[in-house]
């Protein structure tokens, strides 16, 4: 069964159109990172999954509706919408004692465990911690649920990188054990590139593309092209070039390695490489279209 | 991820055994109810803060207990049993008015404190339902600060007579002239009975309306509970020059439904009748208005369900 299943979804807020009719399925077991530009859709897409928000189209999460369904669905689905929402009057101890009330999923030991390896104590009140122990007791209170599907948007935004690297790390150690499928979002995509098995770029409320990473690293390379090949380069059509201290890199898609290697250094292509190569022709194409609308569908 | 089709028949069985004891709708609903007391301190240290004020000044005025019981003596009856029931009645009456502020600043922040910080985010990861959480969060002015303004009524009048008492046999006096002119018990259930029946159910639609406006309005809470009411006053006035709504509103603070001695200084010492009760479960004004708090209550629980936060 797939966790995510969405057809046509759509969702508008007065004249400005969030999702444009977007169809994703996401498989069980899976870590996939959702990414796009500020205000393409990533934020509403997820609200849609969790219940949030009420959407047009068809959209199944673990075989729910989540917007019908939504407090069933909230017993199988966790999710980080952000970072420090936890309240900020909340005692540790207090977090620990309602969600062991109201979550019959939640494994207090399991919970006071992951604690154990930070430095926050049970008596300490949220706003007595700093921002990265906030995340830290997010993180915690949400691995210690046993859900079927995570949602994390923005989890690590404005942390320093020792955090934001504690942060995923134990989410792949502690957490994931494949049954669990896990959706992310962040403007750090290199960070994550190691953590994902799918990833999905998102423009202006579409999907414009969706790979696993296997198929990311077997099929895109990078490649700084020698200054003498440059023209034999680019009758292989690479999907994007740009200029970097006076080498061409171009980024090919299915174009055989050996060919590659024949006309400078390759390299597997990153997820950031990749997404500026398909959201910049994404957007070089719009703008041809109907020039004048770039600044205008921003959100 | 190819998984051998054995253990996909498996799976649902296997998730079937793990799959723990379902959460009765009451607990989710007491536990709701107890996170408001966490977050709202003032919900209890406000009430005991005066509760301890009033004690303390009542302390102070005890010296000159002795000498009022001797001067008792002399008034006729009805002035005795005032003056003996003064400090009791005024106790009944501070918790009152008290429970009813701290309500209202609750309610004006209720549903506005979690979209402000975000933590709304938090707590709909839970599977805790919008209708819970505004139940729980209705219930406490509709319930549960009415029930506790009558325990600290209770232990006040209780600790106000000990002390008396106290003075009186520390002066020589006898405490029977006192105690014989206090009838405590009846006093508690005129309290628990205005406390249940004003609170709980003659403001209810005060109360429920301003829970919507602080799950609705951006800031100034205060301000949009009071404006609409006031503009619709005014508005009326203007275009047909009659007071309905602003009579009606005022029925709803002061007197309670006609024919009800519903004033609070008088209807606590009053003996309640039968004749009162049932007047009061009859009036339709209180039970449009449980109509209309209702209403505010669904329309509570739909914004909270719809808004995304501020």
């Amino acid at each position: 069964m797939a966790c995510i299943e969405a057809h046509g979804l759509r969702k508008a807020y007065g004249a400005k159109i969030a999702l444009d009719g977007v169809d994703l399925r996401v498989e069980e077991g899976r870590i996939l990172g959702l990414i796009g530009p500020n205000g393409a859709g990533k934020t509403t897409a997820l609200n849609a999954i969790l219940g949030l928000t009420p959407y047009q189209g068809e959209l199944k999460v673990l075989g729910r509706d989540p917007w019908t369904d939504r407090d069933q669905l909230m017993c199988d689905v966790c999710f980080i919408s952000d970072v420090a929402v936890l309240p900020r009057w909340i005692r540790v101890s207090q977090a620990l004692d309602y969600l062991t009330a109201v979550h019959p999923r939640f494994d207090r030991a399991k919970a006071e465990g992951f604690l154990a390896r930070t430095t926050i104590g049970h008596a300490s009140r949220v706003r007595e911690l700093s921002k990265g122990m906030v995340a830290q007791l997010h993180l915690a209170l949400v691995m210690a649920i046993d859900a079927k599907l995570l949602v994390l948007d923005e989890p690590t935004l404005g942390l320093d990188i020792l955090y934001r690297k504690q942060f995923y790390d134990s989410l792949l150690n502690d957490y994931f054990d494949r049954s669990r499928t896990i959706i992310l979002t962040t403007h750090q995509v290199e960070e994550i590139e190691h953590v994902l098995t799918d990833v999905m770029f998102i423009h202006r409320g579409r999907i414009v593309f969706s790979r696993s990473i296997e198929e990311l690293e077997s099929r895109y390379f990078e490649v700084s092209v020698r200054p003498e090949q440059v023209a034999a380069a680019r009758a292989l059509k690479p999907m994007y070039e740009r200029e970097v201290l006076g080498r061409n890199i171009m980024l090919f898609d299915r174009v055989d390695h050996q060919q590659l290697t024949a006309l400078g250094e390759v390299r597997t292509a990153g997820i950031a490489d990749l997404f500026v190569a398909v959201i910049g022709n994404e957007a070089g194409n719009q703008a041809g279209d109907t020039p004048g609308q770039r600044q205008g569908a921003g959100r | 991820m190819n998984t051998p089709s054995d253990a996909l028949r498996e799976s649902p069985l296997e998730s079937d055994l793990v799959t723990p004891a379902v959460i009765p709708a009451s607990r989710r609903f007491y536990w709701s109810v107890r996170r408001e007391f966490w977050e709202y301190r003032s919900l209890y240290l406000g009430p005991l803060a005066v509760g301890a004020l009033f004690l303390l000044g009542f302390l102070i005025r005890t010296i000159h207990l002795p000498a009022q019981i001797r001067a008792a003596s002399a008034l006729n009856p009805m002035q005795q049993q005032e003056l003996f029931e003064q400090p009791y009645t005024f106790a009944a009456l501070l918790f009152m008015g008290v429970i009813f502020v701290v309500s209202v600043f609750y309610c004006l922040d209720a549903l506005h404190g979690e979209r402000r910080d975000r933590s709304i985010l938090f707590w709909k990861s839970l599977p805790v339902s919008d209708l819970t959480t505004v139940l729980a969060k209705a219930s406490i002015p509709l319930l549960i600060l009415p029930l506790l303004a009558v325990v600290l009524t209770v232990v006040t009048q209780l600790l106000i007579l000990l002390i008396s008492s106290v003075v009186l046999l520390a002066s020589g006096l006898s405490v029977t002239t006192l105690w014989s002119h206090l009838p405590l018990v009846q006093m508690w259930l005129m309290v628990l009975f205005h406390m249940v029946a004003i609170h709980g159910l003659w403001l209810a639609p005060v109360y429920c309306w301003m829970l919507l406006v602080s799950g609705w309005a951006r800031r100034a809470t205060l301000l949009w509970a009071v404006l609409p009411p006031l503009a619709i006053g005014m508005a009326e006035k203007i275009a047909f020059n009659t007071t309905h709504f602003a009579a009606m509103l005022g029925r709803r603070f002061g007197a309670g439904p006609e024919d009800v001695p519903f004033t609070t200084g008088h209807m606590v010492m009053a003996p309640l009748t039968e004749l009162d009760l049932s007047k009061f479960l009859l009036s339709p004004g209180l039970w449009t208005g449980l109509a209309v708090a209702a209403v505010f209550l669904a329309a509570a629980v739909r914004l909270r369900r719809y808004r995304e936060p501020m």
